[in-house]
This record gives structure tokens, sequence and C-alpha cells, in this order.
């Protein structure tokens, strides 16, 4: 299997995602289109891990995925908390730290 | 990787059936206007690439994908969803004029920069990891080696972080109380000033009524003097179904009595 054919499929994943993360205004789905966006990195990882015929890259993956799993616990803790203040988890109502 | 037939690997297989679904999903995802469809839009974009990484001859990393991923990430987006709102929709109204269309323009700039420029650090050909899984005797020792080798300091900071992480999560989910906590006896205290000002009873309601055929907690009890006690039954069935009629309720007994004495005045005759 060429290579060539995850780093695409890679790139589409990512820039779905990137797409999500600028259009969308729910909070949750921007978090989710993060998630998203690491894990197109992890496939590409994974796929030159292969290239290379070493292990590294999933190594690296796997710090990427202990690093993803600590950033969503703080991050959804924030988005409840803000939920919890504002009662609303669109984005574009949060501009406390513009006054 | 396996060869089922000639020039077909089942990473192959794999890729053309999992990476289609992936990216319908992932569309899915940014397309769908409720929380919860994005969020299993994404766990299945996540089961799919876990099958891409066990293609790959990255078996640990399929397992932790769908462990961690699908089961503890995702699981954990999903109880949010539920804590957050599952119906609170979002406007799809543009704060900024051409906001839609210079997103989807700056991803298709990400996609061309991404596939062309890391498309042509590639050296043609794959080695493949099978003799790197070897090395060690397999997949999962092979990373361990690594892990506590080479990046054993990554893999300490690793901890580190994951500890910040779980501390930072509880410092945020903490609530202080803002009013002091009602125990019984405060409870009791309140009812009985209730019942001085306003002259509320202070102990519990009557309990629905009990007839022949009907004891439903709808069914209302009667007062001494045969009128309905409006406290026996709670006002939320009352708004959503009324009061039931107790003589309705009753009659069935009424009539069941009446037909006895009637019998019994029969049977009086014949002797």
């Amino acid at each position: 299997m060429n290579p060539n054919y995850y780093v695409v499929l890679a790139a589409i994943l990512f820039a779905i995602g990137v797409v999500g993360f600028l259009v969308r205004k729910n909070a949750l789905v921007l978090f989710m289109s993060v998630e998203l966006m690491l894990n197109a990195c992890n496939l590409l990882l994974v796929s030159f891990s292969r290239v290379h015929g070493n292990l590294d890259g999933q190594v690296a993956s796997f710090f990427v995925m202990v690093v993803a799993a600590a950033e969503v616990v703080v991050g959804l803790s924030i988005i409840v908390m803000i939920y919890r203040v504002r009662h609303s988890a669109n984005v574009d109502n949060e501009n406390l730290l513009r006054y | 990787m396996t060869t089922l037939v000639p020039l077909v690997t089942g990473g192959a297989v794999a890729f053309w059936i999992c990476g289609p679904i992936m990216v319908a999903a992932a569309l899915g995802m940014i397309l769908f206007r409720k929380a919860v469809y994005s969020a299993l839009s994404l766990a299945l974009v996540m089961v799919n690439l876990a099958i891409i990484y066990a293609s790959q001859d990255a078996p640990f990393l399929f397992v932790v994908q769908i462990i961690v991923y699908t089961g503890a990430v995702m699981m954990l987006f999903l109880f949010v969803v539920m804590l957050v709102g599952v119906d609170s929709r979002e406007s799809m109204v543009e704060k900024v004029q051409g906001h839609t269309v210079a997103s989807v323009l700056a991803a298709v700039g990400a996609f061309i920069l991404l596939a062309s420029y890391v498309g042509s650090s590639l050296v043609p050909g794959a080695r493949g990891v099978e003799a790197a899984n070897a090395t060690y005797g397999g997949n999962v020792q092979g990373l361990a080696a690594l892990l506590f080798g080479k990046y054993v300091l990554a893999f300490e900071a690793t901890s580190a972080l994951l500890i910040t992480a779980a501390v930072g999560a509880m410092v945020l989910a903490y609530a202080e109380r803002l009013k002091p906590r009602l125990d019984q006896k405060a409870r009791a205290r309140l009812r009985i000033e209730d019942f001085v000002t306003n002259g509320v009873h202070p102990g519990p309601r009557p309990s629905s009524g009990v007839y022949a055929r009907h004891n439903a907690i709808t069914s209302p009890a009667l007062l001494p003097d045969g009128s309905v006690s409006e406290d026996s039954v709670s006002q939320v069935l009352v708004q959503r179904s009324g009061l039931a009629d107790p003589n309705s309720l009753a009659a069935p007994t009424r009539k069941a009595f009446a037909a006895l004495e009637t019998a019994q005045g029969e049977d009086e005759e014949e002797l």
C-alpha cells in the first residue's frame, strides 16, 4: 500500500477538522474538530513509522493520544464551567475577556 | 501485510473500505446540527482509524485508539453533551461576512499544502515495521522498549501532565456551596415557622383515596363530610388530567352493593 494514500487521507481529515473548527459555533463541536485534527496527525505518524521502518512514530502517536486525553479532560470541564455561568455553549457569547 | 490476491493487500482493502467511511463521517461531524450526532460521527471516524492502524502493523495503537479515544474520550464528550444540553441549537448567522467561504478556502489551502509538501517528502515505497516489531518479539514489546528506554523522560513528563489534568478538572468542577445545607432540624423549624405565619399544615399531606376498585394516586381522598380533599392528589396530575370524580370511582361499588341488596331481598321473599 503506497503511503501517499495515507498522507492524502490524513490531509483530508485535517482539512475537514479545520473547516469544522472555523465554521461551527458550538464549543463542543469545536473541540471534536480539534480531536479530528489530532487523529489525522496520528494517522500520519503511524504511516510514516511504517515508511521509515521503526516504531518511533507509533510512540509519538501514543504520546499524542495521552496529551489529547488530558486536554479533553481540562477542556470539557472548562466548557461545563462556562455553561454553568452563561447557560450557553456558543463560542460567540464568550466575551468576558473583552471588558 | 497479508496478500489476499496478487497486488491487493489487506491494508489496501482496509484503506479503501475505511477511508471513504472516515471522510463521510468526518463531513457528517461538521455538518450535523446536533452535537450528539457530531459526537457519534467522530466515534465512527475513530473506530475506522483504529482499523487502519491495525492494517498498518500497529496492534497496540489499534487497541489504545479504541479504548482511549472511542471508549473514554468520546464517552466523556457524550456525557458533556448530555450536561450542556442535547438540543441547544446553534445559530448559523455569520458574524463576519463571508466567514464560511473563507474558512473552506483556508481548509482547502491547508489540504493542498499538507498533501503536496508532506507527500513530496516521501521516499517511494515503505519499509514496513515487521522487522522493527520482530526485534523485541512483538509490537507491544518494541513500543515498551522505546517508551522505557529512549523516551523515558517524555513518558515521565506525561505522568505529570495527567496528574495536572486530573487536578485541574477537579478544581474546575468544584462548585462552592452558596447557601448552608438544610439539615433535618432546620427543615422542621422552617415547617413550624410556615405553620405559625401562614397556617400551612406542618404534617404530611393526606394520601390518595382508596376505593374498593381504585387506589391509584390520581384518585382523590374524601374528607369526613364527603367532600374532596384537594391536597391528596399531586398538583401535576391534576393539571395533566384533572381531578377524578369520586362519585364515578365509587359508582361500580355502589351498583354492586345495590345488586346484592336486591338479591338478598328476593331470597328473603322466597323464604
